[in-house]
């Protein structure tokens, strides 16, 4: 209890000092808006511009690079952990071009896939598919040999021997990488919409509330950005945390 | 790597070095046979010797030089100003509880929202010059500096206190002595998070606002439309960003052999 108090003590003097400055002129308050502004824009927006469908075209995206994303990673991950052919053939060039920076493709994509919707989620599905592909290899690797001899005493078949012992082994460290994957694809689609301005979003509103000088909308914007990202953490944690209940310890 | 030198004798590891090639040169062959063939414009897909002659021409104009050299210059900045305020703020979270209740709340709310969801928020702050570029990329840095080194100190087992306690160290001895020491290895890693994080929102916020840097030279590209300069440009970023690390890494190399020793 005390704890949360004192963690409350500076969030709550920030915003009243802001109140305060922006009340009394101390700063612009077209750089500072009165919290009150950005609660009401808040109201208007989703009221008059329609902020819900924002939300849900961003989400609806990133839902749809990152179901795109996971799906090849875990394919492309299992293929690498499973087969040190694939493995040594491909996995150099794949850790080649993850050296580049994710946004760095993002001019390149736009030229190939254009600026719709397509762009973006290809964009997202890529960011998505790094951990994913990285962390499957890592689970499949890491099955235990004597677990493998035991299978091929059993004569497990190929198909036996991933979906019986290879895909649960590695369940955890895959969970992990679909984990990350949801964070770094929802940063991506902040990211496509940013740079891909066409079409509803709520990267687009940040934009356009830096293009139309609205402190109030910006502000707005990174509030939905950081709850969101919340949302989408403790859910993650939640059903991580369900999936791995059979773990002992 | 590591489990692969210990487990296997030297020799397969040359023909392995050798298919880790396979793939990128029948790739780069497949390219150059398009290329040379039509199969896709070159608006759409330049032929890699035009991806090498555009590099060449930028090295040559000396552009390439000083747009890696502003960016690099930029990272080095901002990353040096928020892996500092991060150590601070993780060293002083880490060494009280009192200061990690008060802090630690307002931290998380901050490191919340994304490097790129504070750039244009910045922007209005701040413009569009120099130091926005420099805020960017210190706080890209400063989060998983500060996350880690409150988690390094954390860690650092009670036992080692204790034993100083017993050689009557004083509190100043004991942090640098003790603490600090035993929390290097942790620290480490999240400076090298940090200056891959850095890296990162260099590139975020010279596409968004610059008119020079690796970022920019993008951009331009874009703008454009020389594909053969964007793919350079985008090259030239995976080999800067991959060397940073692999310094970061020796780095941290050297001290965890200091450390054995």
């Amino acid at each position: 209890m005390k704890r949360t108090l004192r963690g409350l003590v500076l969030p709550v003097a920030l915003l009243a000092l802001w109140e305060l400055a922006s009340h009394a002129r101390l700063v612009d308050p077209r750089i500072l808006p009165p919290l009150e502004l950005v609660a009401h824009t808040a109201v208007y927006q989703v009221m008059h511009e329609g902020l819900l469908g924002n939300l849900a075209a961003s989400l609806a995206r990133d839902m749809a690079g990152f179901c795109i994303g996971c799906f090849i990673g875990v394919v492309v991950g299992t293929a690498l952990g499973l087969s040190r052919v694939a493995d040594s053939l491909f996995m150099p060039s794949f850790n080649g071009l993850r050296q580049i920076a994710i946004l760095a493709w993002i001019p390149l994509i736009s030229i190939w896939f254009g600026v719709g919707e397509s762009a973006k989620v290809v964009f997202i599905a890529a960011a998505a598919l790094i951990p994913v592909v990285l962390n499957t290899r890592e689970g499949m690797r890491a099955a235990s040999a004597h677990l493998v001899d035991v299978a091929h005493a059993l004569t497990f078949t190929r198909w036996q021997l991933v979906t019986r012992l290879y895909l649960p082994s590695a369940l955890p460290s895959i969970a992990t990488g679909v984990h990350l994957g949801l964070i770094y694809a929802w940063v991506a689609s902040v990211g496509s919409e940013y740079f891909m301005t066409v079409g509803p979003g709520i990267g687009g509103l940040i934009i356009a509330g830096r293009e139309r000088f609205q402190m109030d909308l910006v502000m707005l914007g990174i509030l939905i950005l950081g709850l969101v990202g919340l949302a989408i953490n403790l859910g993650a944690s939640a059903i991580e945390a369900r999936l791995m209940r059979w773990k002992p310890g | 790597m590591r489990v692969a030198a210990a487990a296997a004798p030297s020799w397969p590891s040359l023909p392995r070095g050798g298919i880790a090639f396979l793939f990128p040169l029948s790739l780069l062959a497949l390219w150059s046979v398009s290329a040379r063939m039509g199969w896709l414009p070159p608006q759409i897909l330049p032929a890699p010797s035009e991806v090498g002659s555009a590099l060449w021409d930028l090295a040559g104009t000396g552009e390439l030089a000083s747009n890696t050299g502003i960016s690099l210059l930029r990272v080095v900045e901002g990353f040096a100003a928020g892996s500092a305020l991060g150590l601070l703020l993780g060293v002083a979270m880490g060494l009280s509880r009192t200061t990690e209740d008060y802090l630690k709340p307002l931290f998380t709310a901050f490191a919340q929202v994304p490097t790129l969801g504070w750039i244009p928020f910045l922007m209005l702050l701040v413009g569009i010059g120099e130091p926005l570029k420099i805020l960017v990329i210190a706080k890209a840095a400063f989060v998983p500096v500060a996350l880690n080194t409150l988690a390094g100190i954390r860690a650092v087992p009670p036992i080692y206190a204790e034993v100083g306690a017993l050689f009557r160290f004083s509190r100043w001895q004991l942090l640098h002595r003790v603490v600090l020491p035993a929390a290097v290895p942790p620290i480490f890693t999240g400076l090298r998070y940090g200056l891959t994080h850095a890296w990162n929102a260099l590139v975020a916020v010279e596409l968004l606002a610059s008119a020079e840097g690796l970022g920019y030279l993008l951009v331009w590209g874009r703008q454009m439309f020389w594909l053969d300069t964007m793919m350079g440009a985008m090259i030239v970023i995976g080999i800067v960003g991959f060397a940073l690390d692999r310094i970061m890494a020796a780095a941290e190399q050297r001290l965890q052999r200091w450390r054995l020793a």
